[in-house]
């Protein structure tokens, strides 16, 4: 009755195997390493960028471990912290002549020092998180309210525009918070105003409200559009903050979406949070100005003249100089959007840009008379500015959709596209939560949580196989591979470890051994009353796992409990402890009887076995004592 | 080895009334401390700047208050952490200052007049992030007594239910009455706690009410009494070695996990040790005073009672 049938141990060779080997990564610890990242969306780090750095490094004679490219990335393994440092200041001088203006981000991290064989086949450490590892934590609330407020307003001049171009004559428009109020003297006027805002205003919903003689029209801004308008701005403040803080040079930065209105940004291995606090609160602002296309102005592009007055020189991202007028004609406060596209005639790779009301008026004057001349699109960072791009007028271009074009890749306009709509936010920030750990902090805590599971580990193990003997043994085995697969699914999930974590990863291995009691305690009972060493051991496996699932079930409520409504360091805790008592099912109950039918299964008398003193009542002695002696 | 050896069922509900008392008493103490003192709430409950800052020689605390005091702060508060060269500095939210320039500031001020310091740890949070805390941790509290309830009154029997229940929510306020008379900090690793023991220790009054279910299946002349102080009494060495060996662990945590995981495993101490007593006394008894019957358990339409060795029909490993 105690056999397992041949599938059985088949999963559970299988489960370990695959256990050990996602675990595996997490033993080769971590060796430094230099990231090299794109510095610019315009940038893109390729195979070509990885022969430069291998170049550089060994005509500087630095030897490295390792390196790969993932696709975004290139990152050089080194042996030691001291290469590191010079690897760096190599590859940061062959890959960034311009330090004030860097195309790459070279930055130093942490890479696991796990064969390339493991890596290659997804099997990676744990991340961890980084009360572990040390860095900056922020949490900032974007403003969906003031997001919404410049949408109206954007939406309100379009309106304006478009009732004057039809010739619909209103009593006023205003944005009263955040909607928008038409005034009429007639009705028929306001049904035409009506029917032209369902037509070109799909965005708006209108309702009428009379008030005394005056026909009123309030539009307001639908639900599923202010949903979308709202998820658009929250996409553009994480794509602006990932580009702010790729200046910063962090290894692995990370930008989430947290909840309707909150991004999480994690720095980690980031200590200076001043820096990090302003490279995050700054503002980029996109321009429009014309060139300059005199004489004097020609001649200073070319190099051989000086800057004319009333004129700035400009780098263009092929490092072409650019003379530009210092008169602003636009802002990105006028644009609305920015697209990549192709052009209709020539099917060349465009951008397609999207001027609010004010911004399109400007830009058709502006257009018709300059045809033939050239504008600039300028990006300022920093207080510095840079020519995204510089085309020829064709045209007079009115109703605000703007089309750049001629000499780009796909690449290019989707880059350019990108770069445009990150210039600025879409609706401010506040942070509302900051977290700074130092490395020191980190490294300790990595050191207490280790202690905290290892001595509870080895102490529950000692007590096992003293107090159960062989079954103790066995309860211990199976403790050590629920910690196995319990870091195994965590390694697999690329979940993060916390501090927190840790202490479930602890919580889980005291709370599985209740598991092993409960069946070793069950067993002993049987053979107290009675039954032959097998059917003590079925019995006990057999009795015990109803209440072993019952008590699982309760535990695993609280911590989804947990998982659902907590937050942080809480939800650390929780994804833990929940796979915890999911590892524990199996290694507890599944691998721990595989291993008793094992060893117990096959013997067909079997007298003995050992789990301890089986004490009776009656004075009897121990019947069923263990073979050493308990 | 054994510890065990009880030649007969130990009569626990003898002494149900006296000890059903005394854990009144105690819960009503707790519930007047949660009351009277209040929970020492972190800052994460709070909002606010919590710093922590390291010395290379043991740290002159006065001499660290007067420097932030300085600054115009009013509720500060200023302790050793952990060691005496780490000092952790408690900063109330203020309406209007930018939360970021706050520690800034402080840290300024710190380093003037002593440069020897190092920022170990900083955190701030801001005053809506806490209101949310507090609400979520009152809904998961809910989720994981209702979610509990509702499994136990299927699975069991509502009577079970309700005691099991019963019992936990008396640790849950008992722990938290601990840290209301102590003062000891309520962070949200010590939210985390109070619910795991809720989950842990509803385990303790599964397995009692288990064994009492197939008592009453197994032994048909043993009345209510009986039945319930054999439930516990056989399955007593299991609670006791069970909760030994989670109390190994948290006691590993509480020497080794250092000062963040201390109040962690304190409160799982707490919830430990009155887990065994309540789940025992209090759960057993409640389900005793409620009027628990044969009949409740032994259902004899019920499929289940034609094999009274399989107390659980359906689940298999």
């Amino acid at each position: 009755m105690n056999r397992y049938p041949v599938w059985k141990y088949v999963i559970i060779v299988i489960a370990m195997l695959v256990g050990a080997f996602f675990t595996l990564p997490n033993f080769f610890g971590e060796a430094p390493a230099v990231q090299v990242s794109s510095g610019k969306a315009t940038v893109k780090v390729d195979t070509a960028v990885q022969r430069r750095v291998e170049e550089a490094l060994k005509t500087a004679g630095i030897a490295f471990d390792a390196i790969t490219f993932d696709g975004n990335s290139i990152k050089v393994r080194l042996n030691t912290t001291d290469n590191q440092l010079k690897a760096k200041d190599v590859i940061q001088k062959a890959l960034v002549p311009d330090p004030s203006d860097p195309a790459y981000i070279v930055a130093l991290n942490l890479l696991s020092r796990s064969p390339t064989w493991l890596s290659a086949m997804g099997a990676a450490p744990m991340y961890l998180g980084l009360d572990l590892r040390g860095g900056v934590h922020f949490m900032l609330q974007v403003d969906m309210q003031a997001a919404l407020t410049k949408k109206v307003e954007s939406l309100s001049g379009d309106l304006r525009t478009a009732l004057r171009e039809k010739n619909v004559r209103h009593g006023g428009i205003n944005r009263v918070d955040q909607s928008i109020e038409l005034r009429f003297r007639e009705a028929s006027v306001m049904a035409a105003a009506k029917s032209l805002i369902a037509d070109q205003f799909t965005d708006l919903q209108t309702v009428e409200a009379p008030d005394g003689s005056e026909f009123k029209l309030t539009a307001r801004i639908k639900e599923v559009a202010a949903r979308t308008i709202q998820q658009q701005a929250l996409k553009q403040n994480m794509v602006t903050l990932h580009n702010r803080i790729n200046e910063l040079g962090v290894a692995e930065p990370v930008i989430q979406q947290q909840g309707q209105d909150r991004i999480v940004v994690q720095l980690p291995g980031v200590q200076d949070t001043a820096k990090a606090k302003d490279i995050l609160g700054r503002t980029a602002t996109l321009e429009v100005r014309l060139v300059d296309e005199s004489a004097e102005g020609r001649s200073a592009e070319a190099g051989t003249g000086p800057v004319p007055f009333g004129s700035e020189r400009f780098l263009e991202r092929n490092n072409q100089p650019v003379i530009v007028k210092k008169q602003v004609i636009l802002t990105g406060e006028n644009l609305t959007d920015a697209q990549p596209g192709f052009d209709n005639e020539t099917q060349e790779a465009a951008v397609h840009l999207n001027l609010d009301a004010k911004g399109s008026r400007i830009f058709r004057d502006i257009t018709r008379e300059n045809i033939g001349k050239r504008m600039a699109i300028l990006l300022f960072e920093k207080g510095k500015g840079e020519v995204v791009t510089a085309p020829v007028i064709r045209s007079e271009i009115g109703g605000g959709r703007v089309q750049i074009s001629g000499r780009m890749s796909t690449v290019e306009a989707n880059d350019t596209a990108l770069l445009l709509r990150a210039g600025s936010l879409a609706a401010p920030m506040e942070i509302i939560e900051e977290r700074t750990i130092g490395p020191s902090l980190g490294a300790e805590n990595i050191a207490k949580g280790f202690n905290s599971v290892i001595w509870g580990f080895l102490v529950i193990v000692l007590f096992m196989c003293v107090y159960y003997m062989v079954f103790g043994v066995f309860s211990s085995i199976a403790l050590g591979v629920n910690l196995l697969l319990l870091v195994a699914v965590l390694s697999m999930l690329q979940a993060t470890l916390t501090l927190p974590g840790m202490a479930a990863m602890a919580l889980a291995l005291g709370m599985a051994i209740d598991s092993n009691v409960l069946i070793n305690e069950r067993v002993r009972e049987e053979l107290r009353s009675g039954a032959s060493p097998q059917a003590a051991i079925n019995a006990g496996y057999d009795r015990a796992w109803g209440t072993i699932f019952d008590s699982n079930v309760t535990t695993l409520i609280a911590g989804l409990a947990l998982l659902i409504f907590g937050s942080g360091p809480v939800r650390g805790f929780a994804v833990v402890h929940c796979i915890g008592i999911l590892t524990s099912m199996f290694s507890a109950v599944f691998f721990s009887r595989g291993l008793v039918n094992f060893w117990y299964g096959r013997v067909k008398k079997l007298k003995n076995v050992s789990i301890g003193t089986v004490w009776r009542p009656d004075g009897a002695g121990a019947v069923v004592k263990s073979g050493q002696g308990g | 080895m054994e510890f065990f050896k009880f030649r007969k069922d130990i009569p626990f509900m003898r002494h149900a009334l006296a000890l059903n008392v005394v854990s009144i008493a105690t819960f009503l103490l707790a519930v007047f401390f949660l009351f009277s003192r209040g929970l020492h709430l972190s800052v994460e409950f709070t909002g606010g700047t919590v710093m922590e800052i390291g010395y290379s020689q043991p740290a002159d605390v006065s001499k660290v208050r007067s420097v932030i005091a300085a600054l115009g702060y009013t509720d500060i508060q200023v302790q050793t952490f952990g060691t005496a060269q780490d000092v952790i500095i408690r900063l109330p939210a203020q309406k209007g200052v930018s939360s970021a320039q706050q520690s800034e500031l402080a840290f300024a001020a710190l380093k003037q007049a002593d440069p020897g310091v190092n920022l170990r740890r900083q955190e701030f949070v801001g005053p809506q992030v806490g209101e949310e805390l507090v609400t979520d941790g009152l809904k998961a509290l809910a989720m994981v007594v209702v979610g509990i309830m509702i499994y136990l009154a299927v699975r069991f029997e509502w009577k079970f239910a309700v005691a099991a229940i019963v019992a936990n929510l008396h640790d849950v306020i008992i722990i938290l009455g601990f840290f209301a008379f102590f003062q000891w900090e309520f962070s949200l690793a010590v939210l985390a706690a109070v619910l795991a023991v809720l989950g842990y220790s509803v385990n303790e009054s599964v397995v009692i009410f288990d064994r009492i279910r197939e008592n009453f299946r197994r032994y048909r002349k043993m009345d209510t009494i009986e039945i319930i102080n054999n439930a516990i009494t056989s399955t007593i060495s299991r609670t006791i070695i069970t909760h030994g060996s989670t109390q190994i662990m948290v006691l590993s945590m509480l020497l080794f996990g250092g000062p963040t995981l201390y109040y962690f495993a304190l409160a799982l101490t707490i919830g430990i040790c009155f887990g065994i007593y309540s789940s025992v006394f209090v759960g057993a008894a409640i389900a005793m005073w409620l009027g628990i019957k044969r009949e409740d358990m032994v259902k004899p339409t019920s499929p289940k009672a034609t094999d009274p060795n399989d107390p659980n029909a359906g689940a298999t490993v």
